[in-house]
């Protein structure tokens, strides 16, 4: 072949790799949230392994990435799933329509609870929701309407009871869905127990919520990056930190870390699942309805998912650290499931 | 007059004790970062080494003709077949929750295995069979020595009586660590036991082909041009300090621009290396153009005139006398770029390829991830198992790195002329 024929053949071959059209998909395409991703992937291995669909590709994006790329359009050339460990915004569900996405269909599948722990040694901490805003908050109330910058440095300023250590707690950096799920949860649960504060949630909404989501920057929390597992790690090596992660790390790390009590609630399975662990969110994945029949096996993924042997109270999703629904709540989610509902905010 | 020798020799001991100072500031500096990577090394190692062998547990499972179909094996439940051989190992284990456990001594996979070992011999069947299968993580942990059994039953992963089976196992030989070859022959998973590389490093593979197919050819056409052919002026000062610029843009840049043009506007499929390897030779473009022309300008310019004297034009010129004297400087700052190309994640997070993926792709169009993103997806895995591969897969690409930054010092040491 002449050097110039080659040259032809390369361009030919270089054009058509571009020109190809969007390629059909005969895998499911999944989006979202790092939380679900070990959940979704191990259904996902065994959808794979049991069936005679392809294994659905699972991405991390993390829950707002995840829903951007989700809501970016209808087309088969988008996910069919995102994952989200938050529910979706009303924001987003106008951006979803806006780009002719309109029949969406949520799931629930399960708990996940959020532990404040430190390494293993004397008995577990004790704390309510009060002291961990008091400790976090970047201001905190010094009077009635009074706020005044973070003073305490000790954890037993907050409380006489409490070790006479220094206020260190490394967690998740501002991008990470934990962290927004530990400052409603357990900063703004802490927050409105001031009579004042949650007064003010009707008069001044933002102002309230800067108050009461606001972490401080002082030092005392300690940004340590999303891996779960380098938190833990440090927290080996620090005795006197506490770290904020998720329950499956707790679990697989019990040797290590122990978590603290929040109201006189420890973070163990049954009691998060029971609903009494006041430090817990709800996990969702969401369903373009169209892309259901149109990308082979989506129905079936669907089916697997919500199966009492994956999400059940002894299914294998709960041994990997996902906390089941309750058994209605769980029933009422695969009915929805099953005749394809979409989304009502 | 001047006295030289006095002179010369003013204040010589005080300067020859500055010259070893710091000369033994240098070794210093040389020990520290030394024993940086000892410690780096000795960790890494420390923890991954242990991927090399695999706990296995034998099972006794009844393939007769009653429970297996010998026309239609894979019509046969296999996991209740595997999971009545271990019942009848431990008769004595009845309630539900100590069965479960019992269940979970075994590997999710061990179903699949069960099957491919009769696939794949089918004169096992027709009556009682011991056959080896994969251990679960947790009891991998255990007999690989990993459960601190000093520790109270609750803090610990692997309870007293999941100990006790595994003891029983141990002592009548039924449990074994062998050499564990799925590490290399596997898919991602989300079992640590049975999660391999295989999927990652045929991603990597294959991205680093498109990555040098478009930028080696397209690197030395450019540079051969500016440093060559290019009429010096303002046009191509401003190339030169564009291309020296995008040398040092952040890698995520790429990636985002990949998302749009190549996935956005193109619409090429997402996740696959072909896209990854596109973004890739972006990336590593400026590096080989520089370095192609330092490889040329090393070239005496007396070759190029020579050639020129006798006739040859000066395409001829720079293609039958000076590129095969540069070629070697070339390719070494290919390879380089290359390396820097595999250790890379941060542009393909943005165009899907950090994503799991069990399938191993076999085409530039089927999904992959790359072996990075394999480390950094493992290493932020909750089962505890994983910090072992996460290691071992650290150990794999830095191998890799090694080994191609080799290659680059072998190729110049041996071709290289120098004038």
């Amino acid at each position: 072949m002449s050097v110039r024929l080659k040259t032809l053949a390369a361009t030919t071959v270089l054009t058509a790799a571009i020109a190809a059209p969007a390629i059909a998909r005969d895998q499911i395409n999944i989006v979202g949230s790092s939380t679900v991703f070990p959940f979704s992937t191990t259904v996902a291995e065994r959808f794979g392994k049991s069936t005679d669909f392809a294994t659905p590709i699972v991405e991390s994006t993390g829950s707002g990435g995840g829903l951007k790329l989700f809501c970016s359009g209808a087309g088969v050339d988008t996910p069919d799933i995102t994952n989200a460990s938050r529910r979706i915004k009303s924001s987003e569900v106008e951006l979803c329509a806006e780009n002719g996405v309109n029949d969406i269909v949520e799931v629930k599948i399960g708990f996940d609870g959020i532990v404040l722990a430190n390494a293993v040694g004397d008995a577990p901490v004790e704390l309510t929701l009060q002291e961990i805003f008091l400790a976090l908050a970047k201001d905190v109330p010094s009077g009635e309407g009074e706020t005044q910058p973070n003073p305490y440095t000790m954890w037993n300023e907050i409380n006489p009871d409490l070790p006479a250590v220094k206020i260190e707690v490394l967690g998740p950096p501002p991008t990470s869905g934990t962290r927004d799920a530990f400052a409603e949860l357990a900063l703004e649960g802490g927050c409105k127990t001031f009579d004042w504060i949650k007064a003010m949630k009707k008069e001044d909404k933002s102002a309230y919520k800067s108050l009461c989501h606001t972490v401080r920057e002082d030092g005392a929390y300690v940004e340590a990056g999303e891996n779960d597992n380098l938190i833990v790690q440090k927290l080996e090596a620090n005795p006197d930190a506490f770290g904020v992660f998720g329950y499956s790390f707790l679990e697989q790390n019990s040797d290590k870390v122990q978590g603290s009590l929040v109201g006189g609630v420890a973070p163990e399975f049954e009691l998060i699942a029971d609903g009494d662990y006041p430090i817990a969110r709800s996990l969702y994945f969401y369903v373009k309805k169209d892309h259901v029949g149109v990308v082979p096996g989506i129905e079936e993924f669907l089916a697997e998912f919500t199966s009492e042997d994956a999400w059940g109270e002894d299914g294998y999703l709960a041994d990997k650290g996902l906390i089941p629904l309750s058994d209605d709540e769980r029933s009422d989610w695969a009915e929805k499931v099953k005749s394809l509902s979409p989304l009502s905010m | 007059m001047i006295n030289f020798t006095q002179e010369a020799g003013f204040g010589l001991r005080r300067r020859k004790r500055a010259e070893a100072r710091f000369q033994w500031a240098g070794r210093g500096a040389i020990l520290i970062s030394l024993a940086f990577l000892v410690i780096m090394f000795a960790s890494i190692i420390g923890n991954g080494a242990g991927v090399i062998w695999q706990s296995q547990i034998a099972v006794t499972v009844d393939l007769s003709a009653e429970e297996i179909d010998p026309e239609n094996i894979g019509d046969a439940s296999f996991n209740s077949l595997v999971k009545k051989g271990l019942r009848d190992a431990f008769p004595e284990v009845e309630k539900r929750k100590e069965k479960k456990r019992l269940y979970g001594l075994v590997s999710t996979e061990a179903a699949f295995e069960v099957e491919r070992q009769i696939q794949a011999n089918p004169e096992l069947l027709g009556g009682m069979q011991t056959l080896w299968v994969t251990a679960s993580d947790d009891a991998d942990l255990y007999i690989s020595g990993q459960v601190d059994t000093d520790l109270p039953e609750v803090k610990r992963r692997v309870s007293d009586a999941e100990i006790a089976m595994l003891d029983k196992l141990l002592e009548e030989g039924l449990a074994r660590e062998t050499f564990n070859r799925g590490f290399f022959t596997n898919g991602d998973s989300r079992e640590p036991e049975i999660a391999g590389i295989l999927s990652s490093l045929m991603g990597s593979a294959l991205t680093l082909l498109v990555c040098f197919a478009l930028s080696f050819p397209l690197g030395i056409g450019a540079a051969i041009y500016l440093e060559e052919f290019a009429p010096k002026n303002r046009m191509s000062d401003l190339i030169e300090v564009n291309i020296n610029n995008l040398a040092a843009v952040p890698s995520i840049v790429f990636g985002l621009l990949g998302l749009s043009i190549f996935l956005g506007y193109m619409g090429l499929p997402r996740s696959t290396p072909l896209v990854g390897g596109m973004v890739l030779a972006l990336m590593t473009l400026p590096t080989i153009i520089i370095a192609s022309r330092a490889a040329l300008r090393s070239v005496p310019p007396s070759f190029k005139e020579a050639a020129l004297a006798l006739g040859a034009t000066p395409v001829q010129a720079i293609f039958h006398h000076v590129l095969p004297v540069a070629m070697p400087g070339m390719l070494t700052g290919a390879i380089v770029g290359m390396a820097q190309a595999l250790g890379e994640t941060a542009p393909l997070l943005m165009i899907g390829m950090v994503a799991f993926i069990v399938d191993v792709p076999t085409s530039v169009l089927e999904p992959a991830t790359a072996l990075p993103v394999q480390i950094f997806l493992w290493a932020d895995a909750p089962e505890r198992a994983f910090t072992e591969k996460t290691a071992a897969a650290i150990i794999v690409l830095l191998t890799f790195l090694i080994l191609m930054n080799l290659i680059a010092i072998l190729l110049r040491r041996k071709l290289e002329t120098r004038f």
